[in-house]
């Protein structure tokens, strides 16, 4: 079945079975492999993808249900002004260690400082604290998403 | 080529490359090996028409930042500016390039010197051609930023422009190149960024697991849930039924998890599709011979052998039973510490590509020498017929210095000749085939004379072994301190057999062994009426080194002592009371990988719960840091992977032979709102630098348990901590 969907401002239409999940379309069906699988479970935030602005799991969200929805994956998140200052901000602060995880840690800061400009400290751990780094890059993923909000 | 009949000047070779720029293809000759030839380093260096320069990096990059860092000692060397320096990431082949592997924090060592005089023999072929085009000997002229200059006339040249002339001289013996003064540094101490910082952050294929071909299929591999079952049938046919499935296919394990065991692999266009079939997949496995181990009956066998006499004596100097006999107060103490897995976030993976009696690999992995000596062996190819290719690496702590996965994705290719497939590991399959750190439990006793002075030590240290030897990273080293610090020591081990596969996670051994030493090492300066550092500091003065070995640097006592000074006064030791109640600072010194480290942490514990607030670092890996910002980055993580140890909840439990835990949710990590305030600091000395990997990890989790202990009387004295403990 044909599932017409937007990928980082494409149009896009993918043949599939809609309950392939979302992180495995990206990464097989459109060679987007920026967005990692990680655990599978929705508990590490490696797949994190913006969903119709929302910071996502991609790896629990089906083909099937984002008919018609808009996606930013890392290859997009440059492409608005936070998106920009973040990643900015990424490479000012050297955020990554192996950098793995770094992909959803963009997405999960992008999307908090789309929807609040100025986050506090709790702010930040609470929109942060769904991804893992396993290299513990945390001190500067806190002072790289402040500097990007300054 | 071989390294063995490389001329003494036959190190550098410099040959034009197309559009005119120049090739160095350096070999520089570093320590002999073990069996006596000499190990080479190879560093290419590629100086291209507009002067800009190419450098190889040689080793793997977990993370850990020698992609960086060995360029900036070519760089420095070669005399040109960071701005011009583009890296390239090599292939694995110890015969050019020497030690590749990523472990142990040996890289910084070991390629100090060899690694510097790479480009300084680069810049001195360069220098040597502007003196002949000007007529003036070598020693007059000057470099800077990829040029050579001439301070008399004012003259300058870049680097390209000679390249023409270089490529036609002798090269240079390496023992004659002058380094540089480290005065006269430009690259080594800055702060530079990771290479390849900006890819990841745009979402660049970097990874294994991001790696592709035309015509890849992906594999996923079903093995026996208990470690050494094999293989006895299996549904296949209903599983090759199966649309989109392209092949179903046993492949034979050798019975070591070195070469990972009996499994079937299913291969598709699509990973998930392959992975949903596994649903279907009936696998009969023979597990009779390993569904007998469990962590209930090691811990049911630990505390039977502690009991009674140990299997082997590892240290015993002076008279231990005298000394217990003539004590004025004996401590003892009971310690343990659970398996744990390596968890690297990017799952175990790798590509394979097997055709015309050769294989090519694309492997994340952090010893690829050791993955090709499998291979051959699985495969029954000779080595130079397999190619290694390194991806970056998403995360390594030990895990990838293991190569199941490769000699797996070897013998699953080997079946499907021209076909590149890709093996990837569900999260599940790389927590429950890990090569774990080894649980240990440990019987402690100190002797106190009247004075309170520690007159004799003992650990009768439980863990994993056959045949009277302990498995891997299970061991205890002789000089294990405060061996050599004391007159009577007897540290002894017993073992207990386990069929599961034990490995080295960041810090082995020393991870463990630095919680039980340093927290059982507070209890007995709190029963001579002191804290840890006053008891440390007394045994440090006793001599000036102790020996850890043949073949690894003695441990300089004034070297700890630097660094437990700069961490009290970093931290505030001397006014650890004022803190109010539930609040405390811990201590602890820890000697890893040639690296002192002393920690301070403080601590506030409410309803149970410890809430670390600041860690104080100081640390001593000798003359010079050479990028300060990774080795900050090295430090912050090596303290959050430590307290994560501790606290998150990480275990590993094993029952009927299989591991209980499957992902993130069971085996926690640690994440944001744990983060601690970390101050790291460095205490500079006269020796040659050496590796931050992993030296800072081990003391984090003594000192945060000895603060446990000053905030609220109670001993951790097991891991991980739990409420219960502090209730």
């Amino acid at each position: 079945m044909a599932i017409s969907l937007t990928v980082n401002g494409k149009k896009r239409q993918v043949e599939g079975d809609p309950a392939k999940p979302l992180l495995w379309v990206l990464r097989e069906d459109f060679d987007l492999v920026g967005t990692k699988f990680g655990c599978g479970a929705g508990l590490c935030g490696a797949c994190t993808v913006h969903v119709d602005g929302q910071a996502v799991r991609s790896c629990q969200t089906l083909l099937g249900d984002v008919k018609g929805a808009a996606i930013t994956t890392i290859e997009g998140a440059a492409a608005t002004d936070v998106g920009k200052r973040i990643a900015a901000s990424w490479i000012a602060q050297d955020v990554p260690q192996c950098g793995y995880c770094q992909a959803g840690q963009i997405m999960s800061a992008t999307a908090l400082l789309s929807q609040t400009p100025k986050p506090t400290d709790e702010d930040i751990d609470a929109a942060m604290m769904g991804n893992l780094c396993r290299c513990s890059t945390y001190v500067r993923i806190r002072a790289a998403i402040k500097a990007a909000a300054a | 080529m071989s390294a063995a009949n490389l001329s003494r000047r036959g190190f550098i070779t410099a040959s034009l490359i197309a559009g005119g720029g120049l090739l160095f293809d350096l070999a520089v000759p570093m320590a002999l090996a073990a069996d006596g030839s000499p190990v080479i380093l190879n560093a290419f260096i590629r100086i291209l028409p507009d002067n800009r320069v190419i450098i190889g990096a040689k080793n793997a990059e977990i993370g850990q930042g020698a992609k960086t860092m060995l360029p900036m000692l070519i760089a420095e060397e070669l005399d040109v500016d960071w701005a011009q320096v583009s890296i390239e990431q090599t292939h694995a082949d110890a015969k050019i390039f020497g030690g590749q592997s990523a472990g142990g924090s040996r890289t910084t060592p070991r390629e100090w010197l060899p690694t510097r005089q790479a480009g300084a023999a680069a810049r001195a072929m360069l220098v040597a051609a502007a003196a002949a085009q000007w007529g003036v000997a070598a020693g007059t002229l000057t470099t800077a930023s990829g040029k050579v200059t001439d301070p008399k006339t004012g003259k300058s040249v870049p680097y390209a422009a000679l390249a023409v002339a270089a490529a036609k001289l002798s090269p240079p013996d390496p023992a004659t190149l002058t380094l540089k003064d480290p005065a006269s540094f430009r690259i080594i101490g800055q702060s530079i960024g990771g290479v390849d910082t900006p890819a990841i952050v745009a979402g660049k294929p970097l990874f294994g697991i991001d790696f592709k071909l035309p015509n890849m299929l992906y594999a996923v591999l079903e093995t026996c849930p208990a470690f050494g079952g094999t293989f006895k049938s299996a549904n296949l046919d209903a599983v090759r039924a199966l649309p989109g499935i392209a092949h179903v296919l046993t492949i034979k394990g050798d019975g070591t998890p070195e070469s990972g065991f009996d499994g079937v692999a299913i291969l598709a266009k699509s990973w998930w599709t392959a992975n949903l079939a596994r649903e279907t997949l009936k696998v009969a496995w023979d597990d009779s011979a390993v569904t007998n181990f469990s962590t209930q009956g090691y811990a049911a066998q630990a505390a039977t052998r502690a009991q009674g006499k140990a299997d082997a004596d590892i240290t015993r100097t002076g008279d231990i039973d005298a000394a217990f006999a003539s004590a004025g107060k004996v401590v003892t103490a009971d310690y343990s510490y659970p398996f744990l897995a390596h968890a690297t976030l990017e799952p175990q993976n790798c590509t394979a590509l097997f055709k015309d009696g050769a294989i090519e690999i694309w492997a994340p992995t952090q010893n690829p020498e050791s993955g090709r000596a499998l291979v051959a062996k699985a495969l029954n190819l000779p080595p130079e017929k397999i190619r290694i290719n390194f991806t970056r690496i998403g995360g390594g702590f030990g895990r990838r210095l293991m190569n199941d996965y490769m000699v797996q994705a070897a013998l699953v290719a080997a079946q499907v000749p021209g076909v590149p497939v890709k093996l990837l590991f569900t999260r599940a399959d790389d927590m429950r085939r890990d090569f774990y750190r080894p649980a240990g439990w440990h019987g402690f006793r100190a002797a106190l004379d009247k004075s309170g002075a520690l007159t004799a030590f003992h650990d009768h240290f439980i863990t994993f072994g056959k045949d009277g030897k302990p498995v891997r990273s299970a061991e205890l080293s002789p000089g294990e301190l405060p061996a050599g610090l004391l007159d009577n020591v007897l540290l002894e081990q017993s073992f207990l057999a386990t069929n599961m596969p034990t490995g080295w996670l960041r810090a082995p051994g020393s991870n463990a062994l630095a919680f039980v030493y340093q927290a059982f090492l507070d209890e007995v300066a709190a029963a001579a009426g002191k804290d840890l550092p006053t008891l440390m500091l007394e045994l440090l003065s006793k001599t000036a080194q102790v020996s850890q070995g043949a073949n690894r640097p003695p441990f300089v006592t004034a070297r700890a002592k630097g660094v437990i000074e700069k961490a009290l006064a970093m931290g505030g030791w001397a006014n650890r009371k004022a803190l109010p109640k539930g609040q405390g600072k811990g201590f602890a010194f820890y000697y890893s990988h040639a690296g002192y480290f002393a920690e301070v942490l403080e601590v506030a514990v409410a309803d149970g719960v410890p809430k670390v607030k600041t860690v104080w670092v100081a640390g001593d890996v000798g003359s010079h840091i050479i990028n300060p910002i990774n080795a900050l980055h090295q430090v912050q993580g090596s303290v959050i992977e430590g307290l994560g140890q501790a606290l998150a909840g990480q275990v590993i439990t094993q029952v009927a032979g299989a591991i209980e835990q499957a992902n993130f949710d069971t085996h926690p990590l640690q994440r944001i709102p744990d983060t601690p305030t970390i101050h790291v600091d460095f205490v500079k000395t006269d020796y040659s630098p050496t590796g931050l990997g992993e030296p800072a990890l081990p003391p984090v989790i003594p000192a945060l348990v000895n603060a446990i202990h000053a905030a609220t009387g109670k001993r951790i004295r097991s891991l991980p901590v739990t409420t219960e403990m502090l209730a």
